[in-house]
């Protein structure tokens, strides 16, 4: 698809905007990531990605500079996901109760400088969303531990739920490196990546950017014929079948 | 040696998925199931998205039984009237099937309706398939002739009418008592996801005293025709049958269905209803397991958007 934020994160930053202009910080972000397309192609097995960035403080003191704190969000496109529970019913594990998550990000990788909690007080966590129970999921259903931590710890089992506390480095105390995973098995679709720098237990600055990752090439073909020329791709499969079939009959016709 | 998936969308060991096509192939071959209620749950486990494996998986099982079928036919163990009588029930009964999946479905339980009934189901052919074979193999073993067929026993539907002669099979019975097994493997093949051979081959040898090699030989030819259709609809329906998966699969299926075949052909007619009857329990002892012994992780999450 096209490479585009979805509306509720524009309308984010677009409120955020003035916020973080109001909020007098004088710093301002500079990013850089070594590249906004991810191709995937029949090698493909995951990939990670560069980010380089400088914090640029206007009234900065030469003398006494300031300790930042660093949390960078990657959120792959946004899906439904139903969390179900098994429970013995008449001596059998069946599923029972279930939750429904909509609107949550298929991949999701939180990297920090040091733990979320550090920054400052719970408020800053919930507010910015630092951390990956924050980010994956809304407040109004976060409550709901079980289910909810059930989610966090099936996608982090599967790959697609990161976070590392000690994954940003600084290279001067302004100028911050951190290497983004983005595994084989994540979805395909525009990923959102949120920088926010906080001193003294506030924000202090914050930009974003987006990535797109795509198939390329036959996978590209592949995907697309699967999609567009339904009849077509079965007809062509069942005959592949025929054909592979047949050919082995006649290859192992002799012995 | 890893490759990516397009439709799956992921990195998978090629090897492994080849060696599983072998693997899976090899008892399609032998036993002429389509083998798609072992692999199926095998590529789930290996961590391919259950909707491509089930859309996938049937044309791996077209092509090994294809390859199976032409070993079969060179032996004259294919009885094609049989089949194409079988194949009209059998798509009756798939439509009649995929309707009552829909409707079960709405009610909710799907999934636990479904595995009750494959366990009940499995373990009285798996129960039944061993004790006969057994007794077969102990009259063997004491020098008796096999009695399996009975000349001159009928059962009340050898009154029918519309009696066909089937040649290859030995048989001359009426077309309808024929087409209800075919509408009846069709309609759980269907409800439960499977080709449905393991069922078909029982009903052949016990019900219509079909010598098992033929049995075997024309559920192949069966197969072939309900997995090339299954292809197509899961092609059209869901969008979702991986042909990078599927060739992987084929061509390791039919390596292993030919080695299979010729396998079949060698052991004993009892011996292999035995190995048959003992695969057919281990499924259904497998699915009891899972749904007795508490699962190390109760939770389950699923993405309700399909892939695309």
């Amino acid at each position: 698809m096209i490479l585009r934020k979805t509306p509720a994160s524009l309308a984010i930053a677009l409120l955020l905007a003035p916020f973080t202009a109001q909020l007098a910080h004088a710093e301002r972000l500079v990013t850089s990531l070594s590249t906004h397309r991810v191709l995937i192609s029949s090698n493909f097995t995951g990939t990670s990605l560069v980010l380089f960035a400088s914090i640029e403080d206007s009234d900065a003191t030469k003398e006494k500079p300031k300790k930042y704190d660093i949390a960078i969000t990657v959120r792959g496109p946004a899906a439904t996901f139903v969390t179900r529970k098994k429970e013995r019913i008449l001596g059998l594990w069946v599923n029972y109760e279930s939750r429904r998550y909509p609107d949550t990000p298929s991949y999701l990788a939180v990297l920090t400088n040091r733990p979320p909690a550090e920054f400052g007080p719970l408020e800053l966590q919930t507010k910015h969303k630092l951390g990956l129970s924050f980010a994956a999921l809304p407040q109004t259903i976060a409550a709901d531990e079980e289910f909810g931590a059930a989610l966090l710890r099936v996608k982090k089992a599967e790959g697609l739920f990161y976070e590392e506390t000690n994954a940003v480095t600084f290279l001067t105390p302004t100028l911050f490196r951190a290497t983004l995973p983005i595994p084989g098995t994540a979805p395909t679709g525009p990923y959102e990546i949120d920088v926010q720098v906080f001193a003294n237990g506030a924000l202090a600055a914050q930009q974003s950017t987006a990535i797109e990752v795509v198939k390329t090439g036959f996978e590209a073909f592949v995907a697309q014929s699967a999609r567009e020329a339904r009849l077509d791709y079965g007809l062509g499969v069942a005959l592949l079948a025929f054909v592979v079939g047949t050919l082995a009959g006649l290859v192992f016709r002799r012995s | 040696m890893s490759i990516y998936l397009p439709i799956a969308e992921l990195p998978v060991n090629i090897l492994l998925i080849f060696g599983l096509g072998i693997a899976v192939g090899f008892i399609s071959g032998m036993f002429g199931v389509g083998g798609g209620f072992l692999m199926t749950p095998m590529l789930i486990l290996v961590g391919i998205p259950p909707s491509v494996a089930v859309a996938s998986v049937p044309s791996h099982m077209a092509a090994s039984s294809l390859t199976g079928a032409i070993s079969y036919w060179r032996n004259r163990l294919v009885d094609s009237g049989l089949g194409l009588v079988l194949m009209s029930g059998g798509l009756l009964g798939t439509a009649a099937g995929v309707w009552i999946f829909s409707l079960l479905r709405r009610a909710g339980q799907l999934d636990l309706i479904i595995n009750l009934s494959y366990i009940v189901l499995l373990t009285v052919i798996g129960t039944l398939m061993i004790a006969e074979s057994i007794r077969a193999l102990w009259r063997a073993l004491q020098g008796q002739q096999p009695v399996l067929r009975r000349p001159g026993t009928h059962s009340w539907f050898h009154g029918l009418p519309l009696k066909f002669r089937f040649r290859q099979s030995r048989i001359y019975v009426s077309a309808i008592p024929v087409t209800a097994i075919g509408f009846g493997v069709g309609l759980l093949g269907a409800l439960m996801g499977i080709g449905g051979g393991f069922l078909l081959i029982p009903a052949l040898i016990y019900l219509m005293r079909v010598p098992t090699a033929v049995s075997v030989g024309t559920s192949l030819f069966l197969t072939l025709f309900t997995m090339l259709a299954a292809t197509v609809l899961h092609a059209v329906e869901n969008r979702s049958v991986d042909v990078v998966l599927a060739l992987t699969l084929m061509i390791g299926g039919v390596i292993g269905a030919q080695s299979g075949a010729r396998a079949g052909q060698a052991v004993k007619a009892e011996q292999l209803r035995f190995l048959l009857g003992i695969l057919v329990f281990a499924v259904a002892a497998r699915v009891g397991l899972d749904l007795l012994t508490k699962p190390a992780e109760l939770f389950s999450v699923i993405s309700t958007e399909a892939g695309g």
